[in-house]
């Protein structure tokens, strides 16, 4: 083998195992500085202060930050949540740097308003944020819509009616605004009300995991309607035969249901002794009321790390 | 290393020096006095953490302006002088030629380095009057800020030996642009599907990794970086340049320099 042949066989050896070896290390790196870059939140909490440091390209910086936030959230919400407490730094850094990024607004209002596990329980920032994003988007009916659907969820009704009808009142406003803008004067706390708010989101949002949420909670609601329904056919059944039903059969023999009930993820509902209907895998419908196991606490609190 | 390397090293060094490189420590000295006495003035309580992200912020730029632009013209400008002819007539091998200018230019920037630290540190004592425990963090912000243009020499001198010196430039600062962004360009990559996952998990892991050797927020706020951290980024940084510079000399071993 000539020398240069030498040469370069030890350098392309050299080669190959030094970029394995870098690549191994750096996944060793990233493993132990899984959050660093989204720790700068903490450190560079100054909107105004990155914006003078982004030399002008605050276009890219937001977009950055943007999937710093979706990151954060998926790894937060995939390790059982927790306080999310760099959701809002986040957020309003985002926001700051790019005042027209409406989905900063859409994903903020949800889920810094969401109680955790799912969400930070931030509403007052949620409003903050969304009310930040109106004012900058004076034109998006959805924006009004996510600051209603706060004052909503915080039971707020005559505040997020007054979000819905300013909303409504845009020309290209979804026809939606104004009916729940109605509905709020009156029937804020319905749970049809509360349907048709859900349905809206689901439909509306193009965000996977906003519509994930939306999701969940039609579940809930379905799953809260069903549990007062099957209970009262157990009352129904006591008057008629004078003792509980002592499983969903024996309503089934009497007559007052046609099979089974099953909630919406298709397991059966269960009957407990003195007419309790529980569902089974209360873990797969987080924002159920009724229907839980006595003494149930949600695996996602007992498995949520401490605060982030 | 062999006598030959050194002697280049120590070539590349004084040429450096003569280059007027360091003429860039009066700037920077400059730079930090007013820093310092200003600092103390306009920002009530927060003069420390100035004086840090201001000092080594300006040691990092300093030291890349230098890097890629003494380092793009290493092999180029012996070739434009025909000196290049006369070294390698000589018993010298090629890739003992680019080690030995590795060496020298991130000799110069050691000693660059090493002045402007004390320049910080002095700064730093102006405005707090004191050095804590703490400050100690500053000098593992500043080997890392070391390691980062060992790695930025090294991609200096692959892409001149084999491209234009502007091109050269334009290649280095953009892999040290996209190296910042290492960590967020990982982050694209997760939450892309299937093949362009896999394409852009492959381009995060091959550009060099200069988040993980950012740490001059922490350090400012005194948030201690851990062992582990910097045995890790150490032998990073040592194997992604012996990758790179294996690259330059398989490149340069095969041009022709006729």
């Amino acid at each position: 083998m000539k020398r240069t042949q030498r040469i370069a066989a030890a350098a392309s050896a050299t080669l190959v195992f030094s970029l394995a070896a870098s690549t191994l290390l750096l996944w060793r790196i990233d493993q132990i500085r899984s959050t660093a870059t989204l720790d700068e939140a903490l450190y560079v909490t100054s909107p105004k202060l990155l914006k003078r440091l982004s030399l002008g390209y605050d276009g890219l910086l937001a977009d950055i930050y943007w999937t710093r936030v979706v990151q954060y959230y998926g790894a937060m919400h995939r390790d059982g949540g927790g306080e999310y407490k760099l959701l809002w730094p986040l957020l309003n850094l985002t926001a700051q740097l790019d005042p027209k990024l409406t989905r900063t607004y859409e994903f903020g209002g949800t889920f810094l308003s969401s109680k955790p596990p799912m969400g930070a329980g931030l509403p007052d920032r949620a409003v903050e944020l969304v009310e930040y994003g109106i004012r900058e988007n004076p034109d998006n009916w959805h924006l009004y819509y996510d600051l209603g659907f706060i004052h909503y969820d915080q039971k707020n009704y005559s505040a997020a009616a007054d979000a819905f009808l300013r909303g409504s009142e845009l020309p290209n406003a979804h026809p939606v605004l104004k009916m729940l803008a109605a509905r709020m004067a009156e029937h804020g706390g319905d749970i049809e009300t509360a349907r048709m708010m859900w349905t809206t989101t689901y439909e509306d949002s193009s965000d996977k995991d906003i519509r994930e949420n939306a999701l969940l909670h039609l579940r809930a609601l379905k799953v809260d309607q069903d549990v007062t329904a099957l209970e009262h056919l157990a009352e129904v059944y006591k008057q008629k035969f004078k003792v509980f039903p002592l499983s969903f059969r024996d309503m089934v023999v009497a007559g007052l249901l046609k099979g089974i009930p099953v909630d919406p993820t298709g397991h059966e509902y269960k009957l407990e002794p003195g007419g309790k209907v529980i569902v089974s895998n209360p873990d797969d419908l987080p924002f159920i009321v009724k229907g839980l196991p006595p003494g149930y606490v949600p695996s996602d609190i007992l498995k949520s790390k401490p605060a982030k | 290393m062999s006598s030959r390397i050194w002697h280049i090293a120590s070539n590349t060094f004084r040429e450096a020096v003569r280059d007027r490189v360091l003429y860039n420590l009066i700037a920077f000295a400059l730079l930090m006095s007013g820093a310092a006495v200003l600092v103390g003035q306009i920002s009530i309580g927060i003069e420390r953490l100035v004086v840090i992200n201001l000092g080594l912020t300006a040691i990092s730029l300093f030291g890349l302006v230098i890097a890629i632009f003494i380092g793009i013209g290493l092999v180029s400008k012996e070739i434009d002088k025909r000196t290049l002819y006369t070294v390698l007539s000589r018993p010298v091998r090629r890739w003992e030629f680019i080690a030995g200018k590795f060496f020298g230019l991130s000799g110069t920037l050691v000693v660059n380095t090493f002045f402007m630290a004390i320049g910080v540190f002095i700064a730093l004592l102006y405005v707090s009057h004191h050095l804590t425990h703490a400050d100690a963090g500053v000098l593992v912000a500043l080997y890392f800020i070391i390691l980062q243009f060992v790695i930025l020499t090294a991609l200096a001198l692959l892409f001149s030996s084999f491209s234009s010196p502007l091109l050269s430039a334009v290649f280095a600062f953009s892999l040290f642009v996209i190296g910042s962004f290492a960590e967020d360009l990982r982050g694209f990559a997760r939450l892309s599907h299937g093949i362009a996952r896999w394409l852009a998990t492959g381009a995060a892991y091959l550009v060099p990794n200069f988040s993980a050797l950012n740490v001059v927020s922490q350090v400012a706020h005194q948030v201690s970086v851990s062992r582990q951290l910097i045995a890790y980024n150490t032998a990073y940084a040592v194997l992604y340049t012996l990758a790179v510079l294996s690259a330059t000399a398989l490149i340069f071993e095969r041009r022709n320099l006729k």
